[in-house]
């Protein structure tokens, strides 16, 4: 089994004037083609844990290792890579650019790779389809429903078939039903993709082989699933 | 592991029109701001050098044209030129051609009896010869130049002929000259050279000797020279013109006169110029107050362009290209409207339409610095957004 994720002694603490320390020595390994649930209550440092993961925040102190390669000496470049080969996020808010089209927001996935805009397009219509959407390519985003919604800000990370699918609250803004649609869709990418996702919904993190608990920046403790 | 990011260059252009196409009635207003400063640039300058082509064609044309006077005497009377002064000038060999007018004192000109005698409206009475029209180069608007010299007929100066009102000619057009009625024949174009023959009515010396006994006295000589030669002569002229007194004649170069209007110009051009960098600056600063509000309210995007891969390099460039293409886009606006506005500025005052190549190149060139300079201070504030705390935002 390959490590996909690794984080090591892993510390937070945020700056004055707030100074909170949002994470205390997380040490914690994800391997390769896991699903991962990380949930907590609010303020428990999660959605610090999946920006410390994702490369979008550095730690205080410790060692984030992706697919293997330390990630502390790198710089702001190299780690703009690392997001753009290897990584795929997903948020509560969607985050979709208003004015493009489902298709358009899709393909941006690939932008930073510097793919063409012809091949962008044609994978995010594939990805598109994978995620039951093929219909709406054209429309924009707020002519969908929020799991619609939702679909797309998922096809987008999938178009460049990271290894790591970071997602946080992905089915907060749904309803339970909706949410829990959208939770086994991200459970069914495990195997070929590695997924981390944040909730603080039991139901979504049960669709998780793992659930890791955080308490005020602390791990609490780890049940592998049966 | 393979971590190579890069946007296309294509791509990064389509980015950011996309992101102006997002605003466009904001993205509008604001090249609109630029657009006007352009355009008053550009007219300011066109408009500038349409009429200094003019002036610089007559400069160029009228270079060689000197003139002689009398000065004042003590008691303040202008005293005539020497009887000799004409002949003894045309002697001088660069000379090449020599008109005299002789100033008729005491006489007014009215549209008719019936206007009272003080009313002259600054108008004088001048005597002239036929070469005058050839020596100043000065075309008739109207008419003939004295065809009868011995007859009561009188030619207007341009702006004589405002001031009497007089526009269109015919045989039953008179003036009341001195206390008899002067037959209008013609009018002459404006004199930029002479000014003092604009304000002018011109009539024969014969007429001038018989009926107010100018006895053929001149009080102003103006000559032609070989144009190599016109500071040798000029040197020599007051002395040949009144050898026994050179001090009480003054010698003239009119074109002095038009040197003086294009530096008076180019002081005008120089602050209307100002005021339109002035107007350029005021929307380069409203340029980059829009986009630090794009760059605020677009966090979210910001955050979510960096979690796809986007270097701060990117985001940087990004702004910077929306704030570059805004103010080009009102470049080349405010270009079009410029050169529009010298076309019709030209036209109205008839000179002819001389935009000069470096306004609308200088036009484009100063909205894109302006944009790329709005646009520093909003892309550096979007490239240093740390990407977690951008997507904090709700
Ligand atoms: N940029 C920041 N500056 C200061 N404190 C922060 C910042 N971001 C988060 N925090 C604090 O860190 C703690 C953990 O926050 P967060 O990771 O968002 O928790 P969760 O996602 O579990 O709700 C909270 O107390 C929060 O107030
Ligand atoms: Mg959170």
């Amino acid at each position: 089994m390959t490590t996909a994720l690794e984080l090591h002694l892993v510390n937070k603490i945020y700056p004055p004037p707030t100074t909170v320390t949002a994470l205390r020595d997380v040490s914690l390994v994800v391997r390769t083609g896991e699903t991962v649930a990380i949930t907590g209550p609010s303020g428990a440092g999660k959605t610090t844990l999946l920006s410390i993961l994702g490369t979008l925040e550095r730690p205080t102190s410790g060692a984030v290792r992706i697919a293997g390669t330390d990630t502390t000496d790198l710089s702001d470049p190299d780690l703009a890579g690392v997001r753009a080969w290897h990584l795929g996020f997903v948020f509560q808010q969607f985050f979709l650019l208003d004015h493009l089209s489902v298709l358009d927001n899709v393909a941006t996935g690939l932008l930073y790779r510097g793919v063409p805009a012809a091949t962008r397009r044609a994978r995010a219509g594939e990805v598109l389809e994978r995620v039951g959407l093929s219909g709406r390519l054209r429309h924009r985003p707020a002519q969908l429903s929020g799991g619609e919604r939702q679909r797309v800000a998922i096809a987008r990370a999938l178009v460049g078939q990271p290894a790591v699918l970071l997602a946080d609250e992905p089915t907060g803004n749904l309803d339970s039903a909706t949410g829990q649609e959208i939770a086994a869709l991200l459970a069914g990418l495990g195997g070929s993709t590695t997924v981390v996702l944040i909730t603080h919904n039991m139901e979504v993190a049960a669709t998780m082989a793992r659930q890791v608990q955080l308490r005020d920046g602390r791990i609490l403790d780890t049940a592998d699933a049966p | 592991m393979k971590a190579a990011t890069r946007l296309r260059a294509g791509d990064a252009v389509a980015v950011s029109t996309a992101g102006l196409r997002a605003r466009r009635l904001r993205a509008a207003l604001s090249a609109l701001g630029v657009a006007i400063a352009i355009a008053a640039l550009v007219a300011v300058l066109g408009v500038a050098e349409s009429s200094k082509a003019e002036l610089l064609d007559q400069l160029g044309r009228q270079g060689n044209l000197l003139t002689v006077a009398t000065g004042k005497t003590f008691g303040g009377d202008p005293a005539p030129l020497p009887a000799t002064a004409p002949a003894m000038i045309r002697r001088i060999p660069p000379v090449r051609s020599v008109t005299a007018v002789g100033n008729v004192e005491g006489v007014t000109v009215r549209r008719s009896a019936a206007v009272p005698s003080q009313q002259t409206g600054g108008i004088t009475v001048l005597a002239a010869q036929p070469s005058l029209v050839d020596v100043l180069a000065v075309p008739l608007a109207r008419g003939a130049f004295l065809p009868h010299p011995a007859f009561p007929e009188v030619v207007l100066g341009d702006a004589t002929a405002r001031i009497l009102g007089i526009g269109a000619i015919d045989a039953q057009t008179q003036v009341y000259l001195g206390g008899t009625y002067f037959t209008v024949v013609g009018i002459l174009a404006p004199t930029p050279v002479a000014p003092e023959i604009d304000t002018a009515a011109l009539i024969s010396y014969d007429v001038a000797d018989e009926l107010f006994q100018l006895q053929g006295r001149s009080s102003r000589v103006y000559l032609r020279v070989d144009p190599d030669q016109v500071a040798d002569v000029a040197a020599v002229l007051a002395f040949t013109a009144a050898p026994q007194d050179p001090r009480s004649v003054e010698v003239g170069r009119p074109s002095d006169l038009l040197l003086a209007r294009i530096a008076a110009k180019g002081a005008f051009v120089g602050l209307f110029l100002g005021l339109g960098s002035i107007a350029l600056l005021v929307a380069g600063v409203g340029i980059a107050n829009i986009m630090v509000i794009s760059v605020l309210e677009r966090r979210a995007e910001i955050g979510l362009r960096r979690a796809l891969g986007a270097r701060r390099r990117d985001v940087a460039v990004q702004f910077l290209l929306e704030s570059a293409l805004l103010t080009t886009a009102g470049g080349v606006l405010g270009v079009a409207l410029g050169c529009l506005a010298t076309a019709v500025a030209a036209h109205l005052a008839g000179n002819p339409v001389a935009i000069p190549v470096v306004a609308p190149i200088a036009g484009l060139a100063a909205a894109l610095a302006v944009g790329a300079l709005a646009g520093c201070y909003p892309a550096l504030r979007a490239a240093r957004l740390p990407p977690a705390d951008a997507l904090r935002t709700p």
